[in-house]
């Protein structure tokens, strides 16, 4: 991420005059285009997006999140995936096609609270469609749960996921990261834990600033874990 | 004509008002984004002697259900009073005054959310008083576009508020509590400053068909001076180097 060409800008910013496509978070007024959030813009080929750095995550196919089950029917289970929706877990999902409601209970395999890897396989129908079938996902039994702004996971993955390896390696934790800007942290040392929590908290608030990779690195060298 | 009878000189000899300002001239604004965890997005001002809370949550889930509109997201504003907002105490439960409130600060803000992305949801502004010394609603009004802008709502413009009006037969900006209530005339005005739009205008009082244009020029005025201390705000919580450590 590079700060030179980016701006920062608010909502009703004039970002330039007039353009040809309309990216995300942009919109046409008259013939000026208006950022529709507090965010900085960036360049791709002429078109310019604006990358919101504050909001709830809009979920996309084939994203893996972290979500919350909040409730269940007999068909399914509701789960919060920290976006404007709940998400849709079927139960044939996890019984298999000849679920039957009046045979499985669904609460014995998920309840109330419970965290999940999933991975989002339809997000256009009225509610996004979750999957825990997959390789990795499924219930997660331990570790600590951490929000963060959805737009801020790409900069705690890093570029080709470094950021991201120099926390691991440095805490020893095992670090779970979700498209929706929830994370789980799970390491068996307490230290490790709560070292690793500092420097996706540290992320989080200067994810603008420039050479943030080394400035972790740094944080975490500095007093390194026994 | 119109404004109760005091004592009180609202405008002396040099073209000072009674709390020390010039006629065109605002009470002293601050405001800060961010302030509350809970809340997707939060914003405390003081617009003078008036200190307001302001908290959105969503787009969430819409309760009760049959409120939900399959087309686009919905807005609800609700505007309430501390009892310690006021001298003598007051009544918690919503009054006839706040219910209008509520109406018409959720009005004010609709032309500016993009909502429309965002169907069969409910986002939901609390707008709470902590202290009130005229003016609230454009205080509010201010508050909860900054506050809906922290929670990352799509919005067309970001709306600000400020109140102009007429007292001792002079046209002033930012009418107080004591000019309220002994003026003559008191314009409440909402404003995006970037699309130029006016999204809220009520008037209380009796004013000539020029002195109402001019009213509104002036109440604009006031509106672009607020919208510069919104900036900073929303500036202070996100782009100030090095984040808040």
């Amino acid at each position: 991420m590079s700060q030179n060409s980016n701006h920062f800008v608010l909502p009703g910013d004039v970002i330039s005059n007039g353009s040809s496509s309309l990216k995300q978070n942009v919109i046409l007024e008259g013939d000026k285009l208006v950022s529709t959030t507090i965010g900085f813009t960036e360049n791709n080929d002429g078109a310019v997006d604006v990358i919101a750095l504050t909001g709830l995550y809009t979920s996309e196919v084939d994203d893996l999140v972290i979500g919350k089950i909040v409730s269940h029917n007999s068909l399914s289970w509701e789960v919060n995936i920290n976006s404007s929706y709940r998400a849709m877990l079927p139960a044939s999902d996890i019984f298999g096609k000849d679920y039957s409601p009046s045979r499985d209970d669904l609460s014995l395999k998920l309840i109330i609270g419970d965290i999940i890897l999933a991975r989002i396989v339809n997000s256009d129908s009225r509610r996004p469609l979750i999957t825990i079938n997959g390789q990795n996902l499924g219930k997660i039994d331990d570790g600590e749960l951490i929000k963060i702004s959805p737009a801020k996971v790409p900069r705690l993955i890093g570029k080709h996921g470094s950021m991201i390896q120099s926390i691991e390696e440095s805490t020893g934790a095992s670090i779970t990261i979700g498209q929706n800007g929830w994370v789980v942290v799970s390491c068996e040392k307490t230290n490790g834990l709560l070292k690793a929590i500092m420097a996706i908290r540290m992320v989080e608030e200067q994810a603008h600033v420039v050479d943030l990779t080394d400035k972790v690195k740094k944080m975490l060298q500095s007093n390194g874990v026994e | 004509m119109g404004g109760r009878k005091t004592d009180l000189v609202l405008l002396d000899k040099n073209g000072i008002r009674c709390d020390g300002r010039k006629v065109d001239e605002t009470r002293k604004v601050t405001i800060k984004a961010g302030v509350l965890k809970n809340a997707s997005g939060s914003a405390y001002i003081e617009f003078g002697g008036n200190k307001i809370l302001a908290g959105v949550f969503g787009p969430r889930d819409v309760h009760p259900k049959h409120m939900a509109d399959p087309d686009t997201g919905i807005l609800r504003v609700r505007y309430h009073m501390e009892p310690f907002s006021v001298g003598e105490r007051k009544n918690p439960a919503p009054s006839r005054r706040e219910i209008e409130i509520s109406k018409v600060v959720k009005e004010a803000l609709e032309p500016a959310v993009m909502l429309e992305n965002f169907p069969r949801t409910a986002t939901d502004v609390f707008l709470e008083i902590l202290q009130a010394d005229g003016g609230t609603r454009c205080a509010a009004l201010s508050a909860a576009s900054v506050a809906l802008a922290d929670a990352g709502i799509p919005m067309r413009d970001l709306v600000c508020g400020c109140a102009a009006g007429k007292a001792a037969d002079t046209l002033i900006l930012d009418v107080n509590n004591e000019e309220d209530q002994a003026g003559q005339a008191d314009m409440p005005i909402g404003y995006m400053p970037n699309l130029g739009k006016i999204t809220l205008l009520q008037l209380d009082g009796v004013l000539t068909p020029d002195e109402f244009k001019k009213c509104i020029e002036l109440g604009v005025v006031g509106c672009k001076q607020v919208y510069e201390i919104q900036k900073k705000a929303l500036h202070e919580k996100y782009f100030s180097n090095g984040g808040s450590s």
